[in-house]
């Protein structure tokens, strides 16, 4: 069995909403220098044998992120 | 005309748009399950709001993918009607047949209240046949998402723009003792940019809007303007 971990993030220079609420709840218990926070999704999957890579980018790209916002990280 | 509701797994105004269409307008409609792979004989499909499978991975990812989905980019593809509301904007959206995205509300909050949308472009086929509005300019009717902040890149931004696929935005009316006069861009209740709230594709038969017009198609129901947009397809 392989198992793959996908990491799914917004684009840079996208608004995160969710990760300015969670800044802002930081900043108001007082930890301070925090410049930025940015929410993603992680995903693994769990492969009877080998795949080939870029059949894992092919997933990506379709279905687990929205290229026209998101961008993803593979682990193997 | 013939019209096809599309129905997914956790779509919840299909009912609305199909009373819309039949009891309010007298037109000849159907079901389609998320299952079906036939549009045979339909002139317009209408994708309806909910949350199609949870909304799991993304608004609109999983629908993307159901069987009638591969008929539905077809028949779009061959001319064919597509108004996708809400939910139904969303799996447009990422099924490629509109350009952009949807993001979280810049509010996180979902939103469900009356929303004043301009009519930007007059000459598509979902709003050339808007008469009797009040001022045949802006249309109220309702929102309800959460994920309805619209999102696309600079350049395809300007190629909207330039096409004259920005259908719909969100407006504030300036009213006065006859009613609405004038509006300004002042109104933006989830952070979309460019204040859009409905485009179209560049040939003009795939409409997509956050707003619910199948919401607004009785007096009962707090206004018309909704019906409105069916009434302008039907008149084609």
């Amino acid at each position: 069995m392989k198992k793959v971990k996908v990491f799914v993030t917004l684009k840079e220079g996208i608004l995160d909403p969710q990760g300015l609420a969670i800044k802002h709840a930081l900043e108001s218990m007082d930890y301070e220098g925090i410049e930025d926070v940015r929410v993603g999704k992680y995903m693994e999957l769990k492969f009877s044998g080998d795949i080939p890579e870029e059949r894992l980018h092919q997933i990506c790209d379709q279905v687990l992120s929205n290229p026209v916002i998101e961008d993803y990280r593979i682990e193997m | 005309m013939k019209w096809a509701v599309i129905v997914f797994p956790g779509s919840n105004c299909d009912h609305d748009c199909y009373y819309v269409l039949k009891d309010v307008l007298g037109q000849d409609v159907c079901y389609k399950w998320h299952k079906d792979t036939s549009l045979s004989g339909i002139d317009c499909v209408v994708l309806p709001g909910g949350f199609s499978y949870g909304d799991y991975l993304r608004c609109g990812a999983i629908a993307r993918f159901s069987p009638i989905m591969n008929e539905v980019i077809r028949f779009a593809n061959n001319g064919g009607i597509v108004i996708g509301i809400c939910n139904g904007f969303q799996i447009l959206l990422e099924s490629g047949l509109l350009p952009g995205a949807m993001l979280r509300n810049e509010s996180l909050r979902f939103i469900c209240k009356d929303v004043y949308l301009s009519i930007e472009n007059r000459e598509t086929m979902f709003t050339k046949g808007v008469k009797g509005a009040k001022t045949e300019r802006v249309l109220k009717m309702p929102i309800a998402h959460a994920e309805g902040n619209y999102f696309a890149d600079k350049e395809t931004l300007s190629n909207l723009q330039k096409n004259n696929q920005i259908v719909f935005r969100y407006c504030k009316p300036e009213m006065d003792d006859k009613g609405i006069n004038s509006f300004t861009y002042t109104d933006n209740p989830n952070g979309s940019i460019d204040n859009i709230a409905g485009i179209c594709n560049k040939k003009g038969n795939v409409l997509g809007m956050m707003p619910h017009p199948e919401r607004a198609v009785e007096q009962i129901l707090g206004g018309i303007d909704g019906r409105l947009i069916f009434e302008s397809v039907i008149r084609q």
